[in-house]
């Protein structure tokens, strides 16, 4: 039994030590979350491992060793009640341990963490009205909207007014800044899809009616771009359904933030000049119409307007 | 007033004796409820090659990154017909199958209680499969086995496919109704004598069980099809949001259905296992009454773990809380089981024959899929690993490693019985090996494939990490495991005819259905023995011997003078 559990423990530090790390445990190197499910998957992993050992040892010494010799005489018994006692106690205890170990650890995988103090300084004016307990202790985080739809993500991003026309949006790759703490409403538009980067922590499906939540912090110099897969079958294409974070400094995310605000600005005052425009217009259609009602019987004269020109 | 009355003078009419149906009439008129076993397993095993050829080109498909073999709408389909196939025309009705030729022998009667309705359960399960099957000459689904809403609502699959699922839903699901009511009646009431339910074999236990199950969750799936068709063809919105429906109502009763099919599924392989065991260690089953109450106790935890296969949709903490306990809670009877059959070999003298090689290789493969099921409860955990190939490494371990290969057991252990001819022993060794090997050359890799951030149901994946190595790897095991399974279907057929001749009893077996010859007679037993413990067949034996022993008056005298 001892050499049974000295073999898991060894067993666990070779897979452990050098090989891939996703050979034997799940991604992570992200956000803490992620970090904090590698490290109870890793205490699970060492236990299983020793309960693997343990019982398949039994089974094969069993197997060796009472093998139909001749001479051997199959002992005839029916149970043991204190045995069967025993090895019930012993699997709940072990359950035991699982379970305090992992509501020990909940928390902090399933509540999001501050941000750093050197991360992106969220203004409180872009606070959603949500659940605190979405929300880190002091209750600031960049809150992104996360849309899921065949087959892409839309991401759209709080802007601390009320109008939902000018926020900036993306598809396909989330921008986020390192060192602050982001939490995420998952919906979708269509049919059920799940919010998946592997290094940034667990899923989070998207249904349709509903708003399901996450979080992860890059940490600061983790810089770089994280990749995952649609984890729900929603459709033909739903193995092209990619999401994409892409991490940069707090400064690089102003200036991103800068640049996409100044982009929906220049759309928005294009639109804007457009409109004024086609008011213009009308204002002149209107104006000549009118003449033409009071000038009854007149010639036309040739129009330079464009609602003119259609005439 | 006189009234006559005509007396009926009576009269003898002599009816022919009906004919006896013969050949394929027979078979399809039959109320036996050997031949409807032997019906249910020869369909069942039928879609059982059905399945793994499906299970084949998906991993021919994953065989190498952006492979192109087959295209998107094809992939969905075969993953869709392959699991559909798997659950409900093979795992589940397969232990129907076993159960319906050997329980009524295990308990000494002579056929199951209600012979007409057993024959519907067979023929229900049949128009199933037939309409399921008949989708791939129009549209087969294409939205997983699950059939999760939306994407199975009308708006996303308007074609008839996901109609052909829903009916094949209904269909087997009304022959398990059916076919549950009719086991449970009939081990409640037609028991031999002296078969109390402390004596009653630990196979007809677990199919007891699975009847029970079958009962409470076979409801909960019918409603949420029904309500699926009336949305997809009524004008209904039960599923759909935009009108006050639910999308987490479906997966709600899907899996209020879909974890308890995973007991169903596996238990009875547990019973199996609970027979094949005793009989090749020749040494009593360890711990009777702990085994037959851990199944009961696995039965009713089974009953309240469904959530645990939603810990990713948006639900209040506490329904996540309640669902891992439970479903962590399950892990200690299946300990207990696990022990328990280790305890039955223990000093035991283990005869390694083929049905003894498939359990064992059942205890090995299923104790990794019990692990990595405590992994799966604990939900944090579970946010990394669900959906991905660890899920489908998990489930296969159970369902695969676990039941099937407690059906292979069952299927060597049995067949003399069944055919009046052994399996050839060569045959069926080598078949063991390639299975267990190919099986976990197939599945231990995909536990990685998860890890390294592959989900289940794509049909292509990028070059990235480890994935193409660990997916070759995986698609060379599954034609090992392949051609395992064709060495067992080439033994079956040719044993038919050329197999050793085995006789009543020739594992030396504890149960009753080795009290009579092989095949057994149309009425089963001309005299039903009286039970007096869980191992008659071993009273009787012992009974024979010391009669023997009497009748030979020099044997008793050389005792006598000894």
């Amino acid at each position: 039994m001892t050499s049974a559990i000295a073999l898991a423990i060894a067993l666990t530090l070779v897979l452990a030590g050098p090989a891939h790390a996703s050979f034997w445990a799940p991604q992570a190197g992200g956000s803490p979350n992620a970090d904090r499910i590698h490290t109870l998957y890793a205490i699970i992993f060492a236990i299983g491992a020793i309960i693997f050992v343990a019982v398949e040892g039994a089974l094969f010494y069993a197997l060796w060793k009472f093998r139909m010799r001749p001479g051997a005489k199959a002992e005839q018994l029916h149970g043991n009640t204190r045995l069967e006692i025993g090895w019930t106690a012993g699997a709940a205890v072990i359950v035991l341990v699982i379970g305090i170990v992992t509501f020990a650890m909940l928390p902090g995988i399933r509540n999001p963490d501050n941000s750093d103090a050197a991360g992106w300084q969220v203004p409180a004016s872009f606070q959603t009205a949500k659940d605190s307990s979405l929300l880190p202790p002091d209750g600031r985080s960049l809150n992104i909207d996360v849309n899921g739809q065949q087959y892409a993500w839309r991401f759209t991003y709080p802007d601390g007014d009320k109008d939902r026309q000018n926020n900036v949006q993306a598809y396909e790759e989330m921008v986020v800044p390192t060192g602050t703490t982001v939490t995420l409403d998952i919906r979708s538009s269509d049919v059920g899809h799940s919010w998946w980067i592997p290094k940034l922590g667990g899923k989070a499906d998207a249904l349709p009616g509903y708003t399901n939540h996450t979080w992860f912090k890059v940490p600061l110099g983790k810089e770089g771009v994280y990749t995952g897969n649609c984890a729900e079958l929603c459709g033909r294409n739903h193995a092209n359904m990619t999401a994409r974070v892409r991490a940069v400094t707090p400064a690089q995310f102003d200036q991103w933030l800068a640049r996409q605000k100044a982009a929906i600005a220049a759309s928005g005052a294009g639109v804007q000049a457009y409109r004024a425009q086609q008011a213009k217009n009308d204002a002149a259609e209107a104006a000549a119409s009118a003449g033409d009602e009071r000038a009854e019987g007149a010639p036309q004269t040739p129009d330079a307007s464009p609602s003119g020109a259609e005439r | 007033m006189a009234t006559v009355t005509a007396t009926p003078i009576p009269q003898v009419v002599a009816h022919d004796v009906e004919k006896p149906n013969r050949g394929w009439v027979d078979w399809i008129t039959t109320t036996d409820h050997k031949k409807i076993g032997i019906m249910y397993l020869v369909l069942t095993f039928a879609f059982f090659g059905v399945g793994g050829v499906e299970a084949l080109l998906i991993r021919l498909q994953l065989a190498v990154p952006d492979n192109t073999l087959l295209d998107f709408k094809t992939y969905n389909q075969l993953i869709t017909m392959h699991g559909t196939t798997m659950v409900f025309l093979f795992v589940v009705p397969v232990m129907a199958g076993f159960g319906n030729y050997f329980v009524p022998l295990m308990i000494g009667a002579r056929d199951m209680a209600f012979p007409k309705l057993n024959a519907l359960s067979f023929w229900l399960l049949a128009a199933g499969g037939l309409v399921f099957y008949a989708s791939i000459f129009f549209n087969p689904p294409e939205c997983g086995w699950t059939c999760y809403v939306p994407l199975s609502s009308k708006d996303y699959l308007p074609n008839g496919g996901v109609d052909a699922w829903i009916f094949l839903v209904h269909l087997t699901g009304l022959g398990s109704l059916v076919g549950s009511i009719n086991f449970y009646v009939t081990i409640a009431n037609l028991r031999a004598p002296g078969m109390t339910w402390s004596r009653l074999p630990l196979f007809c236990w677990t199919i007891l069980t699975y009847s029970v199950l079958l009962i409470l969750a076979l409801p909960a799936i019918a409603a949420a099809v029904t309500l699926l068709l009336t949305d997809r063809h009524f004008g209904t919105n039960f599923y759909d949001p935009s009108e006050g429906g639910s999308p987490l109502l479906w997966q709600h009763l899907f899996w209020f259905f879909g974890h308890p099919e995973v007991y169903i599924m596996v238990l009875p392989g547990f019973g199996i296992i609970s027979e094949v065991l005793p009989v090749f260690a020749r040494k009593p089953i360890f711990g009777y009454k702990a085994i037959a109450a851990s199944t009961l106790t696995i039965a009713f935890l089974g009953l309240m773990v469904w959530a645990h296969h939603m810990f990713t949709t948006p639900s209040p903490s506490v329904v996540l809380v309640f669902f891992m306990v439970s479903s962590m809670l399950i892990s200690i009877p299946t300990g207990i089981k696990i022990f328990s059959w280790i305890g039955t070999l223990w000093r035991g003298t283990i005869v390694f024959r083929t049905p003894l090689l498939f359990a064992v290789g059942f205890l090995g493969t299923f104790l990794i899929g019990g692990i990595t099921g405590v992994f799966l409860a604990i939900y944090p955990v579970d946010w990394q690993l669900h959906d991905t190939y660890f899920v489908v490494a998990h489930f296969h371990y159970v369902l695969m490693g676990g039941a099937v290969f407690a059906v292979f057991s069952g299927l060597y252990y049995w067949y003399p019985k069944m055919s009046g001819r052994m399996m050839n022993e060569k045959q069926g060794q080598i078949s063991f090996w390639l299975m267990l090997i190919g099986f976990h050359t197939t599945f231990l890799v995909q536990h990685s494939i998860g890890l390294d951030g592959m989900p289940r149901r794509i049909p292509e994946y990028a070059d990235v990490g480890n994935l193409a190595l660990y997916n070759m790897i995986s698609t060379i095991g599954s034609f090992i495991l392949g051609a395992g399974i064709l060495v067992t279907a080439w033994n079956a057929l040719r044993s038919l005819k050329h197999g050793a001749v085995a006789g009543p009893d020739p594992w030396k077996a504890n149960t009753l259905e080795w009290f009579i010859p092989s095949p057994p007679p149309q009425n089963n037993f001309d005299a039903v023995p009286r039970v007096r413990s869980v191992e008659p067949m071993k009273d009787i034996r012992a009974e024979i011997e010391r009669r023997n022993h009497e009748s030979n008056p020099r044997s008793a005298d050389a005792s006598a003078t000894a």
